[in-house]
C-alpha cells in the first residue's frame, strides 16, 4: 500500500497544482486598459429631471453584444440623472419577457429592448406602451409599430449596399474582376438582406462578378473553414465581402494559411480586431463595414430625450422620430482613427 | 494492482462473451472476432466505397479545384479536429455510453488555453491547460456517471450546459486571439512536414493510438465488453464503474487535444467554438458502424465517417452550392450511405 500512497500523493499533488495553476488562467484582463467609451452627449447635456431607464438585452454571446451593453451602461453613467435598470441577459423568449414584466412593474419611466427575437417580444412592448411606458425598440423590430415609441437600429441591407459599392470603386478599372462572397448564418433575415444589399451594388459595375458564396456561422472555427473551401475553388480573385469581423478572424487565418494575398478583403461589423489590422494595413483586410454597436447608447440617449419629454438637438421636431436607421459607414485607413475606439473585442 | 483481473480476462473475454451477453449477433473484439472480422472489414469498405464515389463526383465536378494536393492537405485538416473528437466518443459509445458534452468541453478547453493569462506562458501553457480542462471535464462526466449513477444522457447534458456557460463567463463572449507565435506558426505551411499539415499527423497518431487502444489492449477488450453487457462483464471480473469513468477521461482528453488544435487553425479561442460537434462525432461513429446501444464500432469506420462527412462538404463548398442545398444533401447522404452499409452487409451476412 506504500506503493498506492505514494503513487496517489504524486497525483494528488499534481492534481492540486494544475488546478492552482489553472485558476490562474481564467483570468482575462487585458494589460492595458480598455479604450474609453466614445465622445460626448449628444442631446442637449444639461440636466434634465431624474429618469430611471430599464434597458433589457439578449445573452452577451459574442463581441458585438457584449459591446451593446458596454455602450448602454457607460451612456447612462454620462448622465447623473439617468438611472439604469439592467436585466441580465437572456436568448430565452419567455425569461426575456418576464424580465421586461418585471421592469413594467417596477415602473421604470423608459424602456430600451434588443429582443431576443423581435417578433416573439412584440406583445410585452405593447404591454409597456398600454401601461404608459414608452419603449426604445433597439434593432431587432418588434411585429407591430405599436409596440414602440421610436426603433433605432442597424442597416443590414445598407451594410452590403455599402460593402458593395466600396469594392465596386476600388476594381471600377479592372476588366473581369471576380468577387468572392463570406456570409454568415443563412437561415437569418438579415444575411439574405445584407447579401441583397451587396449584390444590388454590384449590378452598378459591368465589370464585376460575383464568382463565389459561401455562408458561415458568425464564428471564428467556421470562417476558417468556409474561407478555406473558397480559397481553395478560387484560385484567383479580385475581392472579398465577409459579413462579419468575427467570422474574419478565422478567414484571415485561412488566407494566411493559403498564403493568398492577391485581392483586398472588406469585413463587416467594426471589431476591434479588423479595425486594428486596417490600421496596420499590412495584411489584406482594407475595409470593414459597420454596424454600429454604438447604436445602443444613442438608444439611451433616445430614451433619456423621451423621459424628459424633449426632442433631439439639431433637428427641428419637437418630438424624437419613430424610427432611427443608422449609416453603415465604411471604415477604411484614410478614416480608422475616428472609428478605432468603437471598435469591439 | 490493476493486473490480475485482466490478466485472467485476457484469455477469456471471447469465449465469456460468446456465451454471456446474448446481445449483438456480431462482436468484432478479441480472439474470437477474427472470424467476424471480416464483417466489420465489409462495413468498412462500404463506407470507402462512399468515399471513392465522393471523390469521383468531387472530380468530375470540380477537377481543377478539388484534384489537388492543397485541397486533400485542406480536407484532412478540417476533418483532423472533429476527427479526434470523434475517436474519443467512439470509446464511449462503444461502452455502452453517450458523450453529449464534447463540444461544449472543447470550447471550454479552447477559451481557457486562450485567455491573456495562459498565453503568458506560451506554447506549453496553452497545450497544458487545453488538455488538463478536457481532462478535467472528462473526469467530471466519469464520476458522475460511473460512481454518482447517472444516466450518460443527462449528465454529459448537464455538462454540456455548464461548460458552455463556463465559456462564456470566460470569454464575456468576446473572441480571444492568439499572439503566441509558435502556436500560430504551427498552423502555416511552413511547419508543414512532408507536406502534411501537424495538425493532419496529430489526428494520424491519435487514429492509430485509438486503433492499437480498442483492438490490441485489455482497456479495448474491456470497453467492448462494457458496452455489449456490462452484466455480464461485471460477472467477468471487469470493474464496471472504473472502466467508465476511464471512457470520459480518455473522451475528455481527445477534446483537450482538438481544442488545442482548433486554437492552432483558427488561431483564437472562442466560447462558440466546437458547436454541435456532438452530433457531427456522433453521427460520423454511427455511419462508421459503431452501434449506438455499445459493444461494437472501430475506430477506422468512426474515421472514415469523418472524412466521408468532411469530403462532402469540401465538394459542395467547391461547387459553390449554398447552405440549404447542403443541408439536404447531407441529410439524404446520411441515410444513402447506412442504406447502403446495411445492403452489403447483409449480403456478407449469409
Amino acid at each position: 500500500m506504500p506503493e498506492t500512497s505514494r503513487r496517489g500523493l504524486l497525483f494528488g499533488t499534481a492534481a492540486v497544482s494544475a488546478g492552482a495553476f489553472l485558476t490562474a488562467c481564467t483570468s482575462n484582463e487585458p494589460k492595458e486598459k480598455a479604450p474609453a467609451q466614445s465622445n460626448q452627449p449628444a442631446a442637449d447635456d444639461t440636466e434634465g429631471k431624474p429618469v430611471t431607464i430599464g434597458f433589457a438585452g439578449p445573452q452577451a454571446d459574442h463581441g458585438w453584444l457584449n459591446a451593446i451593453n458596454v455602450q448602454a451602461r457607460s451612456r447612462a453613467e454620462k448622465y447623473s440623472e439617468v438611472t439604469l435598470e439592467t436585466t441580465e441577459g437572456s436568448n430565452d423568449t419567455a425569461a426575456q419577457i418576464g424580465q421586461v414584466k418585471t421592469l413594467i412593474n417596477k415602473k421604470v419611466d423608459v424602456l430600451v429592448v434588443l429582443p431576443a427575437d423581435g417578433k416573439a417580444l412584440t406583445q410585452v412592448g405593447l404591454e409597456a406602451m398600454r401601461a404608459g411606458i414608452p419603449v426604445v425598440n433597439l434593432d431587432r423590430v418588434f411585429a407591430s409599430p405599436q409596440a414602440y415609441r421610436c426603433w433605432v437600429g442597424g442597416d443590414n441591407y445598407g451594410m452590403g449596399l455599402n460593402a458593395g459599392h466600396y469594392i465596386g470603386e476600388q476594381l471600377k478599372d479592372k476588366a473581369n474582376a471576380k468577387v468572392v462572397e463570406l456570409a454568415g448564418i443563412d437561415n437569418l433575415e438579415l444575411t439574405k438582406q445584407r447579401s441583397q444589399g451587396f449584390a444590388d451594388a454590384l449590378k452598378n459595375y459591368s465589370n464585376i462578378k460575383l464568382v463565389a458564396r459561401q455562408a458561415a456561422d458568425f464564428t471564428v472555427e467556421s470562417g476558417q473553414a468556409k474561407m478555406a473551401q473558397l480559397l481553395q475553388a478560387q484560385k484567383q480573385f479580385d475581392a472579398l465581402w465577409n459579413h462579419d469581423d468575427d467570422q474574419g478572424v478565422g478567414a484571415l487565418r485561412a488566407i494566411e494559411q493559403a498564403g493568398r494575398d492577391e485581392f483586398i478583403m472588406v469585413g463587416g461589423a467594426g471589431a476591434k480586431s479588423a479595425m486594428d489590422a486596417i490600421k496596420a494595413g499590412d495584411s489584406v483586410l482594407k475595409a470593414t463595414v459597420l454596424y454600429p454597436p454604438t447604436m445602443a447608447a444613442s438608444a439611451i440617449d433616445l430614451a433619456r430625450a423621451l423621459g424628459q419629454s424633449k426632442g433631439v438637438s439639431g433637428l427641428a421636431e419637437m418630438e424624437i422620430p419613430t424610427s432611427v436607421t443608422l449609416y453603415s459607414a465604411v471604415v477604411s485607413k484614410d478614416n480608422i482613427d475616428q472609428y478605432l475606439p468603437t471598435g469591439f473585442s | 494492482m490493476t493486473q490480475p483481473a485482466p490478466s485472467a480476462q485476457h484469455q477469456g473475454p471471447g469465449k465469456g462473451r460468446a456465451d454471456a451477453p446474448a446481445s449483438p449477433p456480431s462482436k468484432k473484439q478479441g480472439p474470437g472476432a477474427r472470424v467476424l472480422g471480416f464483417r466489420a472489414d465489409v462495413r468498412n469498405l462500404s463506407l470507402l466505397g462512399v468515399l471513392v464515389v465522393l471523390v469521383a463526383v468531387g472530380g468530375i465536378t470540380e477537377p481543377d479545384a478539388f484534384l489537388d494536393t492543397g485541397n486533400l492537405q485542406l480536407i484532412l485538416t478540417q476533418a483532423s479536429v472533429i476527427g479526434v473528437v470523434t475517436v474519443g466518443v467512439t470509446f464511449v459509445i462503444i461502452g455502452g455510453g453517450i458523450d453529449l458534452s464534447v463540444g461544449a468541453m472543447v470550447a471550454l478547453a479552447s477559451v481557457w488555453a486562450t485567455t491573456l493569462a495562459t498565453q503568458e506562458y506560451g506554447f506549453a501553457g496553452i497545450l497544458f491547460t487545453a488538455m488538463i480542462v478536457g481532462l478535467a471535464a472528462g473526469l467530471v462526466n466519469g464520476v458522475l456517471i460511473a460512481y454518482g449513477g447517472l444516466v450518460p444522457f443527462i449528465a454529459t447534458l448537464a455538462m454540456l450546459a455548464s461548460a458552455r456557460g463556463l465559456a462564456l463567463q470566460i470569454t464575456d463572449g468576446k473572441t480571444q486571439i492568439v499572439t503566441v507565435r509558435s502556436v500560430l506558426d504551427l498552423g502555416l505551411p511552413d511547419s508543414y512536414v512532408l507536406g502534411i499539415p501537424p495538425l493532419v499527423l496529430v489526428f494520424a497518431a491519435v487514429t492509430v493510438a485509438g486503433w492499437f487502444l480498442l483492438n490490441r489492449t485489455t482497456f479495448g477488450r474491456r470497453t467492448v465488453a462494457v458496452g455489449g453487457n456490462a452484466e455480464a462483464a461485471r460477472l467477468a471480473g471487469i470493474d464496471v464503474r472504473r472502466q467508465r469513468l476511464y471512457l470520459y477521461l480518455l473522451s475528455g482528453l481527445c477534446c483537450g487535444i482538438a481544442a488545442f488544435m482548433l486554437i492552432v487553425l483558427s488561431g483564437s479561442g472562442q466560447n462558440t467554438n466546437g458547436n454541435l460537434y456532438e452530433l457531427d462525432a456522433i453521427a460520423a461513429a454511427i455511419i462508421g458502424g459503431t452501434l449506438l446501444s455499445g459493444g461494437r464500432g472501430t475506430i477506422v469506420g468512426s474515421v472514415l465517417g469523418v472524412l466521408v462527412f468532411t469530403t462532402i462538404t469540401n465538394i459542395f463548398a467547391l461547387n459553390n452550392l449554398q447552405s440549404d442545398v447542403q443541408q439536404i444533401a447531407k441529410g439524404a447522404i446520411i441515410v444513402a450511405a447506412v442504406l447502403v452499409q446495411r445492403r452489403t452487409l447483409r449480403g456478407g451476412d449469409t
